[in-house]
């Protein structure tokens, strides 16, 4: 009876859950918002950052092809079809990547139109010269990160064997190394500055076959790498907007989805360098290093426990036995899907790995995913590829595993799982998933990484090191002379870093700096802030909020400038009328910039209302909602009392003490 | 020695190098007015300038480093490279057929050359294993190193060496031939060899790469593949050129040798059969052939090797008012066989009519042949054709200029007599001159016409 209530819990996946909460208890993973310092102390946390930044040049980089235009997916005049091969490093030695690419057997379809792309982006065509105006720039941006600019750059190729450039490499070339950018509490450290191209987009990657765009291959790209420096996520993401600031101070750089890309690199103590790739956006930073932080610090736990457990891995090996899928009860649908398209169904035992492959890793995610996620990328199996015996969502019934434990002489603290695909994948799938086990006792394996919307992350490819460089032989070493980076340092907008800096201390919010500095509003506002005594946060959100607005929205004539504007705050201040209304006036300021600031408010239908009689209505406006009210929620009322004096109060009084009189006198 | 320790280094840098005793491969610290760098000294290709020193840095990257710049230079240790492809013996199985691989230098097998910068070959049995280990499942490979020399360099003196190389090898009863050879000469050591080496029992398939095996998406490792599945298994027993088909990685073609030619200057599949089709379609483990007559494979070890070459032979270019100093100047230094490659039909202006009539009777042969590569010479259409055969120039029919060049030398190694030249070059060994143009032999099609265009995107170039 009492094994009978084992088998059920089994079944409905109570005891993985439990092993699930119990394993992130022990690693001790605490939600971002609640973490601090602390936490990341103990666990080590450490992250440094690649942060790409596409050039805004009119050509791509080693090719007269236009830089910027970019095709819909099915777009495409021609494609091109090709493997990639390992090949050996500069120093003689192969990639690791490399091989396991070459494992993955993947096809590699290149869709290219006329318009973007020429025989050079399909390495039909050698590179001609480099584009002149991406090296002034990165030698631009270089000196602004302060780095030691090279004597002579070389074009270096850097092997990708994922197919996301068709000559196998990328050509790229360090401009500077070794400088520095000041955070808010510390200076974090720059490795070096790299010139290269960027990469294909990705359209499609299932089974063997992978199709890439090739629009966006070739552009203009810089590649800022910082030491490993920062010690929380907060400090990740700071860093990472600062460098992408600096890029943008320039204004010779692309902006919008996609222009800045940052690869995150993380590590906890006793971990290894994990490097999340490509994330589009810094905010989604943060929660990324944190998960992945502990998901390093759950993988030592998980081979600590390995290492107890067994103490010899070099014997340690799986062992698997085809299925016949009529011998089970299998009503799960992908298992189903796999008998129809006559896949081989296969399972495997691991040797006293019962409560790991529920191991937490990620929120929501255990030591299974690190195994389903390497046979997509490395078996080519398509999700879902398995179910194991441990699943926090069972979908095969107990009594199958227990056929199949019987079936594979599996002990009791043995772990099982269920895979499928095509047979001419089922040797590599069964490599992997030792390979992956083997991994588990060594702790974390060199990775990159893919992020998801939630915060976690999945396997992408093993992580490449330094063999994967090559001198290119298609191009001479570019001489880098003195007076050459003297005439760039002549023309370096350096105050613009200062600037920066304080806004940053005013605590301006960062969605109006890119617009500030584009339309070169800062002394204007340092004017206003500093003879008005206006908070600068607001003179701030005037401009790059309001202000954009109009200006985006409305016509002007040529007699508008921007001192303008400081005029109309002037005479707000001098006629102590409210700077809210501001937001109001600018439109009329901005069409009709010759009419004076009396008028505007008179066409505004703007009165001098005392604040006294403002107040006065609300017991009015009180009674008339009562007669009118629909909804029974909290604050509307409160909510449509101050619509209604919205417009008389504006310029009159602060809206905020308005709020405050309502709410009062609503209690 | 010191060549070693400062390899490629001179003038300023090798002075500087020398002052602080670093060498190349030695880690060093260098202490600049720009700031510091660090990373290990790498040999300098000799043709870049004396102003600078070269270091791959920690993360792999490769800089360089103004000596002008420099304050202090400190070596900290010492790591050469070793740059080898690993060696594995070639596993022998005796089920399959035994290919010979003659290396002659090029782009098939190459490495990294510090002194030029460049790619240089690289190539033995276990290296092309290393690299290529989808071989063993197709032939057993023996590999023989006849010389290493970049395809401009190959000559009337490697075509000999090759040709008794070949029949030595077929009468040692090997099964199939590859030779690798660099891409841009190609064409006329393939044409050299079928005239030399007539009617052998087995394939000899030269191939090359177009990108060098250096590169992951290098063209080299699949036309091996492609080559030693058409020399070990293919039914075509002829001298032909393997390379790649459309630029994609999908299948090769194997060229006629007499008709072949490289068309573009990078392009994967550069070559072409020129009006004519392909003798066949190849892939790693099928040869298709597109034209049904060929020379099929025999079980004999018979081949007739005629090893001859004179390189008294040059191709004249016409163009619009060419001057008969041209002419003149080969015959004066002894050339005793001209092509000219004419325009149109086969022509050449009149200015030029007394330098030919000059050069036939100081017993110079003169063939012509067309420029624009694809169609017949036929001198009777026009007066100017008719007054140069008057004068002796002889019309080659449809045979490539190069085709034509190495026959020449060939033919002129073996008579000097005019008409037995005319006879051994109207005389074809093996489709240099066909009969007819095939209506599908001259295929150029031209971008942006819609019904190309929906062809391009529907079959890969």
């Amino acid at each position: 009876m009492i094994i009978h209530n084992d088998k059920k819990a089994a079944k409905n996946g109570a005891e993985a859950r439990l092993n699930y909460e119990k394993t992130k208890k022990a690693v001790g993973y605490v939600p971002r918002k609640k973490a601090t310092q602390k936490d990341y102390d103990r666990i080590g946390f450490m992250s440094g950052l690649e942060v790409h930044q596409q050039l805004k040049t009119s050509e791509k980089l080693f090719c007269h092809c236009p830089a910027g235009i970019y095709q819909k997916p099915d777009d495409f005049d021609a494609e091109v079809i090709r493997h990639m091969r390992p090949t050996l490093s500069e120093l003689g030695e192969y990639d690791g990547t490399a091989l396991m690419e070459f494992k993955t057997r993947k096809k590699i379809v290149y869709h290219l139109k006329n318009e973007t792309a020429c025989t050079y982006e399909v390495d039909d065509t050698p590179p001609f010269h480099i584009n002149q105006e991406a090296l002034k720039i990165a030698m631009e941006i270089s000196l602004l990160t302060k780095l030691n600019i090279v004597g002579e750059v070389h074009i270096t190729r850097k092997q990708y064997l994922d197919g996301s450039i068709p000559t196998g490499f990328q050509r790229t070339a360090i401009v500077g190394v070794e400088g520095e950018i000041p955070l808010k509490n510390k200076k974090v450290r720059i490795i070096q500055l790299s010139l290269e191209e960027d990469s294909c987009r990705e359209v499609s990657d299932i089974g063997h076959t992978r199709v890439y765009r090739t629009d966006r291959l070739g552009m203009p790209l810089i590649e800022t790498v910082t030491y490993p420096d920062m010690t929380n996520p907060d400090e990740v993401k700071e860093a990472c907007d600062y460098i992408r600031f600096l890029n943008r101070s320039t204004g010779h750089v692309r902006t919008g989805m996609g222009a800045g890309r940052e690869d995150v690199n993380v590590s906890c103590k006793g971990g290894t360098r994990i490097e999340i790739k490509g994330v589009a956006h810094t905010k989604w930073i943060p929660e990324l290093t944190h998960n992945e932080c502990y998901r390093q610090w759950a993988l030592l736990q998980i081979k600590n426990i390995l290492n107890k457990k067994i103490s010899d891995k070099s014997s340690w090996k799986i062992s698997s036995k085809k299925l016949n899928f009529y011998d089970f009860k299998f009503d799960y649908e992908p298992l189903i899907n796999a008998k129809n398209n006559r896949y081989k169904i296969y399972a495997v035992n691991m040797p006293k790995f019962k409560g790991i492959l529920s191991h937490f890793t990620q929120p929501g995610k255990t030591f299974t995913n690190e195994i389903t996620d390497r046979l997509k990328v490395i078996a080519c199996l398509e999700k879902p590829n398995m179910t194991s015996s441990e699943e926090l969502q069972p979908v095969v019934d107990e009594k199958d595993f227990n056929k199949i434990r019987q079936m594979l002489n599996a002990d009791s603290d043995d772990a099982q799982l269920i895979f499928w695909g095509p047979e001419e994948d089922i040797e590599t799938a069964l490599e992997t998933i030792e390979e992956r086990c083997l991994m588990a006792f060594d702790g974390v394996p060199e990775e990159t990484r893919k992020y998801l919307d939630d915060g976690t992350t999945i396997f992408e490819r093993v992580l490449p090191g330094a063999d994967r460089m090559y001198p290119d032989t298609d191009t001479a070493p570019i001489p880098v002379d003195e007076a050459y980076i003297e005439n760039i340092k002549k023309n370096l907008p350096t105050e613009i870093i200062d600037r920066y800096k304080q806004l940053k201390k005013w605590k301006v919010p960062e969605d109006t700096f890119t617009y500030i500095f584009k339309k070169n509003l800062f002394l204007t506002i340092k004017k206003i802030v500093q003879d008005l005594k206006i908070d600068p946060r607001f003179v701030c959100t005037f401009f790059g909020h309001t202000f954009k607005f109009v200006e985006t929205h409305y016509i002007t004539t040529n007699e508008f400038s921007v001192d303008r504007i400081y005029d109309m705050f002037k005479y707000l201040l001098d006629n102590n009328i409210d700077l809210a209304i501001s937001k109001r006036m600018i439109s009329v300021v901005y069409q009709h910039p010759k009419m004076d600031f009396d008028s505007v408010l008179i066409s505004m239908k703007f009165k001098k209302i005392l604040k006294e009689d403002i107040i006065s209505e609300i017991p009015y406006l009180k009674k008339k909602f009562a007669e009118i009210r629909i909804s029974q929620k909290d604050n509307v009322e409160n909510k449509w009392i101050m619509g209604q004096l919205n417009r008389m109060a504006t310029g009159n009084m602060p809206l905020k003490d308005l709020y405050k009189i309502v709410n009062n006198s609503l209690k | 020695m010191s060549n070693d320790i400062f390899q490629g280094y001179k003038g300023k840098a090798l002075e500087i190098l020398k002052k602080y005793n670093v060498r190349v491969w030695g880690q060093a610290e260098i202490n600049t007015t720009r700031g510091v760098f660090k990373g290990t000294v790498l040999p300098r290709s000799e043709n870049d300038d004396d102003k600078h020193i070269v270091m791959k840095i920690i993360t792999g990257y490769n800089i360089g480093i103004d000596v002008d710049t420099i304050i202090d230079l400190k070596e900290t240790g010492y790591k050469k490279a070793n740059y080898q492809i690993p060696e594995k013996e070639f596993p022998y199985s005796k089920d399959k057929p035994n290919v010979k691989l003659f290396g002659t230098g090029g782009t098939i097998a190459s490495r990294l050359d510090y002194r030029t910068g460049a790619v240089i070959p690289a190539f033995s049995p276990g290296e092309l294993y290393g690299a290529v280990p989808e071989l063993a499942d197709i032939c057993n490979l023996n590999t023989e190193k006849l010389f290493a020399v970049f395809s401009e360099n190959m000559g009337p003196k490697q075509y000999i060496a090759l040709a008794k190389a070949i029949g030595k090898e077929i009468e040692n009863g090997i099964d199939g031939i590859i030779i690798g050879h660099g891409t841009d000469t190609l064409h006329h050591t393939a044409a050299a060899l079928t005239y030399m080496v007539q009617n052998p029992p087995v394939p000899i398939v030269l191939v090359g790469s177009q990108r060098s095996s250096d590169r992951p998406s290098s063209d080299a490792a699949l036309n091996l593949m492609h080559s030693a599945y058409a020399a070990a298994h293919g039914d075509i027993a002829e001298v032909m050129v393997c390379m790649f088909g459309p630029t994609s990685d999908e299948y090769g073609f194997l060229h006629r040798g007499t008709r072949v030619r490289k068309m573009h200057s990078s392009y994967r599949s550069t070559f072409r059969t020129i009006g004519d089709i392909p003798l066949a379609t190849v892939t790693r483990n099928e040869v298709k052939p597109l034209k049904p007559d060929y020379n099929h494979r025999r079980r004999d070890k018979k081949v007739t090797i005629k090893p001859f070459f004179d390189d008294r032979v040059s191709i004249v270019y016409y163009y619009p008012n060419m001057k008969p100093d041209i002419i003149d100047s080969l015959v004066d230094n002894g050339y005793k066989g001209i092509i000219i490659a004419g325009t149109g039909l086969g022509h050449v202006n009149k200015p030029l009519y007394p330098a030919i009539e000059r050069a036939v009777k100081k017993g110079v042969s003169i063939f012509m042949t067309v420029q624009t590569l694809w169609g017949y010479v036929r001198m009777f259409v026009y007066d100017t054709g008719r007054d140069l055969m008057a004068k002796g120039i002889v019309p080659l029919e449809n045979m490539l200029p190069e085709a034509a060049y190495i026959k020449l030398g060939w033919a002129l190694g073996q008579t000097d007599d005019p008409e037995k030249l005319k006879k051994i070059m109207l005389t074809p060994i093996n489709d240099e001159i066909t009969k007819r143009e095939p209506y599908n032999g001259y295929l150029i099609y031209q971008g942006g016409v819609p019904e190309v265009e929906e062809f391009i995107k529907k079959v890969h170039k």
